[in-house]
């Protein structure tokens, strides 16, 4: 088991539901988030182009967070989801400061070190994360990588991809269609 | 009441006795206070409802806790709308509920020491006193004098109030200020509107043509879903558009047009097609009225002659008209929806259609289909009185105005203006009608003139601000309403039931206007204690309960006529005079205008100017969201695009705070943060519309941004039906902080 997220950038058109979805559903506090849509412009005036993309944690087989946890809070579970344990996490901020995609926040109010879970409690119920079963354009895809029928596996064998910052090394599983 | 000056008030500046409206911010934790876990659906009770963030009004489950706080909404699978998938504005819905800064009680205008102030009233003194000033006007200037601007679920309740009472000067913005020129040119052509959703096959489509209309920025919700299945099919998608938009950027042609020269293109892309014999013969053949006519008509307009207009060169006008073809009949010249721009907007529309004609895709798989709703009896009413003059009468000189003009209700209340037929008092039901139309000062004007102004709404919108009265409605996840009945490829019905009780003071709007029927002796016309009555009574002569529908939500039904296309083998018969689809439009020459589409150059910016085009964001409806704490998250100002080159000149940085001043000096209230892009043309600049709040009351929406209503002084007015064209207004940038000028 091996769950990836696959978002196709040709579809997505920046609209966030993704963000509110995960809000309401994670009870995100206000003024944080654990996804967000980024957009890239490339090339001047008439000549240009841009990308939306949905990021979030991208949890990492080589997940530096883990790494840094002096605790053990930060943590791999099967199917390679990282998760942080609130009880046993103590703030210090090593991992935010190590995650290279800037997807960790301190919780403003109960201390603990926040991000995506790919909705772990929706996986246990055979639901969807939160954001992946909200969008309009059902361009985000959510799946087992080692089943090779699955969507992510038969999108990520036809269509053209990349992952985000490939240079650090972290075996990211979060991919873009582009 | 004398025409005295009716001062803008805050409404927190309640007179004595009044408790001030406190604003508090929602806490960090968000609106459900400390260490909530994750939702367990399992725990919650399902409500159905659909959405009233905008007018698609997907079908929707509220999630309920034991403690009955509504916990989270999603789309209704079973909705064909929305297939389950709620848009930001649907999935943040539940912000409207917890705003704390919504109306919470009925306000009254009062004067104390000299001032105009707001004063806390109950139900029963606030409804007393509109009944009795409905009474008045109909007694003093007969009930016609009475207009009721709406939007919206609450506009239709009270649209039944006011005819029932004798009045149909009843206008809504929905026409003037946005798609009734589309309307109007759709109905000429093909004898139907495109329709709200429109008949867009999006879906099947094989190539997708937009003028201007960005899906994906406007969030209608089963156009972008419909949009987004095609461009998983390999449709190909043709964008005109100043700016790169979202769409334009998923196109295989993005034609960065002149701003106001659509016309131009779209008549020579007719030029390809007849010319280069790519139209559909035997389509045309059959089912057209007028095509030599237009073949002579349309001759001259080459793609050589659109260039130098468009700045689209003649080969790319070329290309895409022959992309259209080749994917014909499969192909939609989309309507848009938002189409008030130049005052020649329903010519525009004409030839939009003219171009879905010539492809043959109105009534053909991936073009047009015949959308079908449900027939859903009236609950049993007397017959409404015949008014001596409706909104139709002030907008005779409109020949094709088919509903109601807002500006027209307006001016009828300037005392100026008017010869017999005078607007003495105003409801205004859910619109913000400052940020709804444009033309402020006219407004303000007009406000000043009135006798009353009632105001219902959910939130202190801007317009509040005038009011004699404020009637604070519920949000539409407490309250029931009128039974969604959109027209589709299928009819279905969906049920809005209260998934909570009403918040604060606050009341359905149903419940106003037959409190208030009550009070005129109108309540033949109420015959039922609570609206669920109604919706019952319906539900039961379409086969369906409402317990049933409490546990489905949306109701899908079977078609009743066969053909979801045309029947390719019969004659299909139009709904215009010719019977046929009219490319010659005689109803248009025998009232005076053009019968076909003509070209009309429109005013440039002036130097040191720029044109000002606005348009969506997705996370937002019109002005009405922004205060939304979940969607005010997603956005929270608007941003002034320009391009890079021309911000290098006027020397701008990136998030520097500047001021607009259009070409009628009106300057924006609040400064607005420059975002250079090269998204957009050198001679334009773009903003979301609906920013810029000038009511304190609004905590999270207050001075963010600039408000482009305001900025549109000039409006081109097209004379066919009255629309308000809105892009012919100009800025200039300030750096300085001009004086100030916040208003109250």
């Amino acid at each position: 088991m091996r769950y990836v997220m696959v978002i196709d950038t040709n579809k997505c058109v920046g609209c966030s539901d993704c963000v509110v979805a995960c809000q309401v559903e994670n009870h995100v506090p206000m003024g944080y988030c654990r996804d967000w849509v980024v957009e890239t412009v490339n090339g001047t005036y008439p000549s240009v182009s841009f990308e939306f993309r949905s990021e979030r944690c991208n949890h990492c087989d080589n997940a530096p967070c883990v790494r840094t946890c002096p605790t053990g809070a930060s943590h791999i579970i099967e199917g390679g989801i990282v998760l942080v344990t609130p009880e046993e996490c103590i703030g210090c901020g090593a991992c935010i400061e190590s995650c290279p995609y800037d997807a960790r926040y301190p919780h403003p109010e109960e201390g603990h070190v926040d991000k995506c879970t790919f909705c772990n409690h929706r996986l246990e119920k055979g639901e969807l994360p939160a954001c992946v079963s909200v969008c309009p354009t059902k361009c985000m895809y959510f799946g087992d990588l080692d089943d090779a029928n699955s969507d992510v596996s038969k999108l990520l064998a036809t269509r053209q991809h990349k992952v985000l910052a490939p240079e650090a090394g972290t075996k990211p599983r979060v991919y873009y269609l582009i | 009441m004398e025409t005295t000056r009716r001062d803008f008030i805050k409404i927190s500046s309640l007179g004595a006795g009044g408790v001030a409206l406190t604003s508090t911010t929602i806490p960090l934790s968000g609106i459900f206070g400390k260490k909530k876990p994750a939702l367990d659906d399992e725990k919650l009770t399902k409500i159905p409802t659909y959405c009233d963030i905008c007018f698609w009004k997907c079908a929707a489950w509220a999630f309920v806790d034991a403690t009955g706080k509504i916990r989270k909404l999603e789309g209704n699978k079973n909705d064909l709308l929305d297939r389950g998938r709620l848009c930001p504005r649907g999935t943040g819905g539940i912000g409207a509920y917890y705003d704390d800064d919504r109306l919470k009680t009925p306000l009254v205008r009062i004067e104390e020491d000299g001032e105009q102030v707001f004063k806390e009233a109950s139900w029963e003194e606030a409804l007393d006193l509109v009944a009795n000033k409905m009474k008045e006007i109909k007694e003093k200037h007969g009930p016609e004098s009475f207009a009721l601007l709406k939007h919206g679920s609450p506009g239709k309740h009270f649209a039944h109030l006011f005819q029932a009472y004798g009045s149909n000067t009843i206008a809504e913005p929905a026409f003037a200020q946005c798609r009734g020129p589309r309307d109007v040119g759709f109905k000429l052509t093909f004898g139907k509107p495109p329709g709200s959703p429109e008949n867009t096959d999006l879906r099947d489509a094989k190539c997708i043509v937009l003028i201007g209309s960005h899906i994906g920025e406007n969030m209608h919700n089963s156009q972008v879903q419909e949009l987004s299945d095609a461009i998983d099919k390999g449709v190909s998608i043709i964008t005109v558009d100043p700016r790169l938009s979202t769409v334009a950027n998923k196109s295989k042609f993005w034609l960065p047009i002149r701003p106001s020269t659509d016309m131009a293109l779209l008549l020579s892309w007719m030029h390809v097609l007849i010319y280069e014999e790519l139209y559909d013969k035997e389509y045309v053949e059959k089912n057209t009225t007028g095509f030599e006519e237009l073949k002579k008509h349309v001759r001259q307009f080459t793609p050589e002659w659109a260039y130098p207009i468009t700045d689209i060169k003649p080969e790319m006008i070329r290309k895409s008209a022959r992309e259209m073809a080749i994917s014909a009949p499969s192909t939609i010249v989309h309507p848009g929806r938002h189409v008030v721009w130049y005052g020649d907007d329903t010519q525009r529309s004409r030839a939009i259609a003219i171009l879905n004609a010539l492809l043959g895709s109105w009534g053909r798989r991936g073009g047009f289909y015949f959308s079908e709703k449900m027939r859903i009896p009236k609950y049993p009413q007397p017959p409404y009185p015949k008014p001596k003059w409706d909104a139709h009468t002030l907008s005779h000189h409109f020949p094709f105005a088919n509903h109601g003009v807002t500006g027209d209700v307006i001016k009828a209340s300037l005392i100026e203006k008017t010869k017999e037929h005078h607007v003495k008092a105003w409801m205004v039901a859910g619109t913000n009608l400052t940020k709804s139309v444009p033309e402020r000062a006219v407004i303000e004007s007009a406000i000043n003139e009135l006798e009353f102004l009632v105001v219902v709404d959910t939130m202190p919108m801007e317009i509040t601000g005038y009011a004699d009265v404020i009637l604070p409605e519920c949000t539409y996840l407490e309250r029931y309403d009128q039974l969604r009945n959109s027209s589709w490829r299928t009819p279905s019905v969906a049920l809005r039931m209260p998934a909570v009780k009403p918040k604060y003071q606050s009341k359905p709007a149903w419940w106003m206007a037959k409190q208030l029927g009550e009070r005129l002796g109108l309540q033949d016309y109420f015959d039922y204690e609570d609206y669920e009555e109604v919706i019952k009574w319906q539900l039961e002569h379409v086969g369906t309960s409402l317990e049933e529908m409490k546990h489905l939500g949306v109701k899908n039904y079977d078609r009743r006529s066969k053909n979801l296309y045309m029947d390719e083998k019969a004659t299909q018969k139009f709904k215009t005079p010719s019977g046929k689809i009219e490319l010659y439009s005689q109803k248009l020459k025998d009232a005076g205008f053009e019968p076909f589409p003509v070209y009309k150059e429109h005013e440039r910016p002036p130097k040191n100017y720029l044109r000002m085009i606005y348009g969506r964001a997705p996370m937002h409806t019109f002005s009405k969201t922004v205060n939304n704490p979940y969607l005010n998250e997603l956005k929270n100002e608007n941003l002034l695009w320009i391009n890079p080159r021309v911000a290098k000149k006027w020397n701008l940085h990136y998030g520097q705070k500047v001021w607009l001043k259009n070409q009628d000096g009106v300057i924006s209230t609040f400064p607005i943060k420059v975002r250079m892009t090269e998204r957009i043309r050198w001679d334009s600049i773009y903003m979301v519309h609906g920013f810029g709040h000038n009511n304190k009351n609004l905590t999270r929406a207050y001075s963010k941004g600039a408000s482009d209503t305001k900025l549109i002084s000039k409006i081109l007015t097209d004379p066919i039906m009255g629309g308000t064209g809105l892009r012919g207004n100009f800025v200039t940038i300030l750096t300085e902080e001009p004086t100030k000028n916040i208003e109250s």
